[in-house]
C-alpha cells in the first residue's frame, strides 16, 4: 500500500520537536499547524478581543520558536505552548484593564455561596434550531459577561480538558480556587443561557 | 438531609465525579425528588456540552496566513 499524506499528520509529537530543536523549520511548522486553531481560540478566551488574540497567536508561537531548546519534554507540547500563550494573555489584560477597557462583571467577583437566578428549563435541543453563527454568537456572548479569569478557568477546564492541577498550575491558582472559579463559571454560563433557550421563549 | 444549597454547591464536583459516594448517593436522590436542583444540573451539564461540541471562535483564514508569514519571517532566517 502506498503511503499517504496521513504518514506526516501523523508523525509523533516527539519527533517532530526532536526535528524542530534540530532547526527544522518544517517541523516546527507542522506543530504549528496543529494547535494554531486551539492556540487562537484560547487568545479570544483570556483577552475577549480579536486583535488581541492574534497577537497572542503569533507571539506565543514565535516564543516557543526562540525557546525550543529549553523545552524540556517532561510535558505535553499543548501545555508547554498553553502556558505561554496564556502568559502573553494575560500580560495583555494587565495593560487593557490599566485604560479601564476590560469591563468586570459584578455578580461573579463575590465570595461565598451562590444562588442560580434562572430555574426555567430549556427547551429541548436549543441549539438544533438556531443557525451555527447565532448559536455562536449567543456562547459568546455570554462567555464575554464573565471575568477573564473565570472565562480562562472554564475554557481549559471545560473545553480543553486540562485537568484541575494543570489549570491551576498554568494560571498560579490553588486547586480549591480553580474549582471555586470553575463553579461559578458554570452556573453564570447556564444563568445566561437559560435567559435564552427558556421554554416558551423563542 | 441535605438541602437545594448543599446541592447547588456541590453540583460542580458531582458533574466532575468529585464526591464521595455518601454525598453522591444523598444528592443523586435529592434531585429525584427536587425538580428545581434536576433542571439547574441538566441544564449546566449541557451548558458544558454547548460549549464543548461548538467550534467557537474558528480560525480566521487571513489571521492564520499573516501568522505563518511572521513565522516564515523570524525564524526561517535563523535555521
Amino acid at each position: 500500500m502506498r503511503e499517504g499524506p496521513q504518514t506526516v499528520l501523523a508523525k509523533d509529537e516527539s519527533t517532530l520537536v526532536s526535528e524542530a530543536k534540530a532547526g527544522n523549520f518544517a517541523a516546527f511548522e507542522e506543530l504549528v499547524n496543529r494547535y494554531e486553531k486551539k492556540i487562537y481560540r484560547l487568545g479570544l478566551n483570556v483577552t475577549g478581543n480579536p486583535e488581541d488574540a492574534e497577537e497572542v497567536l503569533q507571539e506565543t508561537f514565535l516564543k516557543a520558536f526562540q525557546h525550543l531548546a529549553n523545552f524540556r519534554e517532561d510535558s505535553r507540547f499543548y501545555t508547554w505552548i498553553v502556558r505561554i500563550a496564556v502568559n502573553e494573555g494575560l500580560m495583555k489584560l494587565r495593560k487593557r484593564r490599566s485604560d479601564k477597557s476590560v469591563p468586570i462583571a459584578d455578580d461573579v467577583d463575590e465570595e461565598g455561596s451562590i444562588i442560580p437566578r434562572e430555574f426555567a428549563d430549556w427547551r429541548p435541543n436549543p441549539e438544533q434550531q438556531l443557525a451555527q453563527s447565532e448559536l455562536e454568537s449567543i456562547l459568546s456572548n455570554a462567555a464575554r459577561s464573565l471575568p477573564p479569569t473565570f472565562r480562562t478557568v472554564f475554557f481549559l477546564r471545560d473545553v480543553e480538558g486540562l485537568s484541575t492541577q494543570e489549570t491551576a498550575e498554568l494560571l498560579n491558582l490553588t486547586v480549591s480556587a480553580v474549582k471555586a472559579r470553575l463553579f461559578r463559571a458554570r452556573l453564570h454560563l447556564r444563568d445566561e443561557l437559560t435567559k435564552v433557550f427558556k421554554r416558551g421563549e423563542t | 438531609l441535605i438541602t437545594c444549597k448543599d446541592v447547588i454547591n456541590e453540583i460542580s464536583n458531582y458533574l466532575d465525579g468529585e464526591l464521595d459516594e455518601d454525598l453522591k448517593r444523598h444528592l443523586s436522590e435529592h434531585l429525584k425528588k427536587c425538580d428545581d436542583c434536576q433542571v439547574i444540573f441538566d441544564t449546566t451539564r449541557k451548558t458544558i456540552e454547548l460549549y464543548c461540541n461548538g467550534e467557537l471562535y474558528p480560525l480566521p483564514d487571513p489571521v492564520r496566513d499573516r501568522l505563518h508569514q511572521a513565522l516564515r519571517r523570524n525564524c526561517q532566517r535563523t535555521t
